[in-house]
């Protein structure tokens, strides 16, 4: 049996902003094996990327705030980390490839500086040299297929591209050799034929040296060409996991059944739910089940319960009272 | 190479304003109210006279030929007469320019470090008790107009504590130290005379600091919030999550970038003292420029008015200018914005 690299139990994450408290995390479990590659899925705003985020531990705080719950990695809870150990965690432990890579590169630095840095600070053998750094900066731009690495060193963000701006943050995740890649809808920002260039060098790249994997993503199909086995996340809590095939073969939760009747739309970024309605307000979420307000098999439990994850297969589970007889 | 072009476009680009700008102020003078050459000579002169001072000064020709006179005189430093104290406007400017300048400097100094300084506290410790006092310094600062300060400070240092001068720039016992800089501090050191540096640099004191509240507190305010700001966005994040220490993230990657807006921040701020030191000048008796503008303006005297707005403006581009180039230095966005749209 494959050993247990991440394990997430019953994370609560709010964030406290102008007029009140945003409770968005409301109990977030997950956890992942050795060598696995998992895929977590969800409307906008469901808190994928929190999630993401609180496990690297770098959550803008404020305004959030970590209000409960374990991250293990391994035997290590990463929320009760210290520096030292924080930094090796981030140094070679787990990388995160970033939702918007204009976003998430310094505007005022130039690609070299930025990149030489995260060279530096995630070798752990031996201080390297300039010389070495650079040369290292250089084969990180090439291992992604950018053209032309020494010149795109000297180049500030905004003379590039957006996929080559996502490149170049997929390189920075990969310099490190972490254990762990969190990839964060890596290819929403990117125009379609881009998207699939980027996704096949993504998967070859992990595929190598068979890292395990986080992909976060709208796009069911990406989810089943890449993942084993996924996480459906609603409101700030996972409603159901299960293996691929079997999710799509046949789904439980009614929040899952509307995402896969989902029509994918071509221009937005999210995808139009079978489901009507939007997720909750996070101010004041709904008690109970949070989905019940757009669950239409709502019955009166689930106003009042949070409803436990019932299991429904060998690693299927799903977090809904209509399956409670099984 | 870029550097030089846009160097060169943004000189040849202020050229315009300053000519445009002493046509406005040279309309303006002559439309206002009153009869220069009757002024400068009293009520009781006899009308012939005055007759013949206005042709002297050109006033009896259509305004774009005295335009040209004075445009004429002024690009060979000449300003024209000062009807006021009667000697050559450009004379009495650098009398009184240095001492405004020093003033300026001096000031521009204080909020520039301390508003930083402040501000960078602020966020470090934002919602704590230093960010609590800054906040509420910053409201004072920014609603307090600079000559409250000015005539607090000297009656509490200057008459109640008796701790620091409070008229003009040098005690009269000691000699001004020869004329180089035009700067009482520069000027005392060049010539070795530390008595005088020190005697200068506390004549400094209060009426700069008066000066530099308001804008330190804008300063802070706006270095704390691009602060608070940036660190919440997600290239910080990234930075984070590379194993970067957090003091290398905070002195280098969120520095750098959250110092821009302060940094436009700043040319405006150096640039409007001037129009706020005139008070001040006239509260610490501090023989500058802007005292001298105000002198002339009440006296209606025409090349002075004209050449000390004049001044004023050039001080503003060429801070502008400066400005510029450090904020394109810091933003590649807007230096290689500026070269794409060349
Ligand atoms: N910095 C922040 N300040 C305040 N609220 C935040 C912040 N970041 C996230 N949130 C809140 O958390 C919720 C979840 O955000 P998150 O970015 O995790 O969603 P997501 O699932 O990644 O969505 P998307 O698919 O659009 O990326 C949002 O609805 C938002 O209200
Ligand atoms: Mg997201």
């Amino acid at each position: 049996m494959a050993r247990r690299l991440l394990h997430i139990r019953d994370l609560h994450v709010r964030f406290d902003v102008y007029g009140g408290t945003l409770k968005v995390l409301n109990g977030v479990n997950l956890h992942l094996d050795e060598g696995e590659k998992v895929g977590l899925v969800g409307e906008t705003g469901c808190g994928k990327t929190t999630t993401a985020k609180s496990i690297l531990r770098i959550l803008p705080m404020p305004p959030a705030k970590i209000t409960g719950g374990e991250i293990l990695l391994g035997k290590d809870d990463i929320l009760k980390m210290g520096i030292r150990q924080l930094r090796e965690l981030h140094s070679h432990g787990i990388s995160m490839i970033f939702q918007d890579p204009t976003a998430s590169l310094n505007p005022v630095f130039t690609i070299g500086d930025q990149l030489t840095d995260t060279i530096r600070y995630s070798t752990v053998e031996q201080k390297l040299t300039k010389r070495e750094t650079k040369k290292r900066a250089v084969s990180a731009l090439s291992d992604v297929s950018l053209p032309d690495p020494v010149r795109i060193l000297e180049n500030y963000p905004i003379q590039l591209s957006g996929g080559m701006r996502q490149r170049i943050c997929i390189a920075m995740a990969l310099a490190s050799r972490s254990r762990l890649l969190i990839a964060d809808e890596p290819t929403t920002s990117l125009d379609v034929t881009i998207q699939a260039q980027v996704l096949k060098l993504l998967g070859r790249l992990v595929e190598e040296k068979d890292t395990s994997t986080i992909l976060i993503t709208h796009s069911l199909g990406v989810v089943r060409e890449w993942t084993q086995r996924v996480y459906v996340m609603y409101a700030g809590q996972m409603v159901e996991t299960a293996p691929t095939k079997e999710l799509f073969h046949s789904p439980f939760h009614p929040y899952t059944k509307g995402l896969m009747k989902a029509v994918p739309k071509l221009t937005g970024e999210g995808v139009a739910l079978g489901i009507s309605g939007r997720i909750p307000d996070y101010l004041n979420p709904p008690t109970g089940c949070r989905f019940h307000p757009r669950c239409p098999h709502v019955m009166d439990v689930c106003r009042k319960e949070r409803p436990p994850y019932f299991v429904a297969g060998d690693t299927h589970e799903v977090a809904c009272f209509l399956y409670r007889e099984k | 190479m870029h550097f030089i072009k846009f160097l060169a476009r943004r000189i040849g680009h202020s050229v315009f304003v300053i000519l445009g700008l002493s046509i406005l102020v040279f309309l303006i003078a002559r439309v206002m109210p009153g009869d220069p050459a009757r002024m400068a000579l009293g009520p009781r002169a006899p009308e012939a006279v005055v007759q013949r001072f206005r042709e002297e000064l050109h006033l009896d020709k259509p305004i774009y030929v005295q335009y040209y006179y004075w445009l004429r005189g002024a690009v060979q430093g000449d300003f024209g007469m000062s009807l006021f104290t009667k000697r050559n406007v450009a004379h009495d400017v650098k009398e009184f320019l240095p001492a405004t300048l020093e003033l300026m400097v001096c000031t521009g100094i204080i909020f520039t470090v301390f508003g930083i300084l402040l501000g960078v506290a602020s966020a470090r410790y934002a919602n704590k008790w230093p960010d609590n006092v800054v906040r509420v310094f910053s409201y004072l600062g920014v609603c307090t107009p600079a000559y409250v300060f000015g005539i607090l400070f000297l009656l509490l240092f200057g008459y109640v504590f008796n701790l620091l001068p409070t008229i003009g720039r040098l005690s009269p016992e000691l000699e001004y130290p020869a004329h180089a800089t035009g700067f009482i501090t520069i000027d005392s050191i060049i010539a070795g005379d530390f008595r005088a540096f020190w005697d200068g640099l506390k004549h400094l004191i209060m009426p700069s600091v008066a000066l530099a509240l308001g804008p330190m507190a804008q300063e802070a305010r706006i270095t704390r919030s691009s602060m608070t700001e940036n660190l919440q966005r997600d290239f910080i994040a990234l930075e984070r999550s590379q194993a970067i220490p957090e003091r290398r993230i905070m002195t280098r990657y969120l520095m750098r970038i959250s110092i821009i807006p302060t940094v436009s921040v700043l040319g405006l701020d150096f640039a409007s003292q001037l129009g706020w030191a005139f008070l001040v000048e006239l509260i610490f008796n501090w023989p500058g420029l802007s005292r001298y503008g105000i002198n002339v303006m009440l006296h209606k005297d025409l090349n002075a008015i004209v050449a000390v707005i004049m001044i004023i403006g050039l001080v503003f581009l060429v801070v502008n200018i400066v400005v510029d180039i450090i904020v394109a230095g810091l933003d590649p966005r807007i230096r290689l914005g500026a070269e794409r749209s060349k």
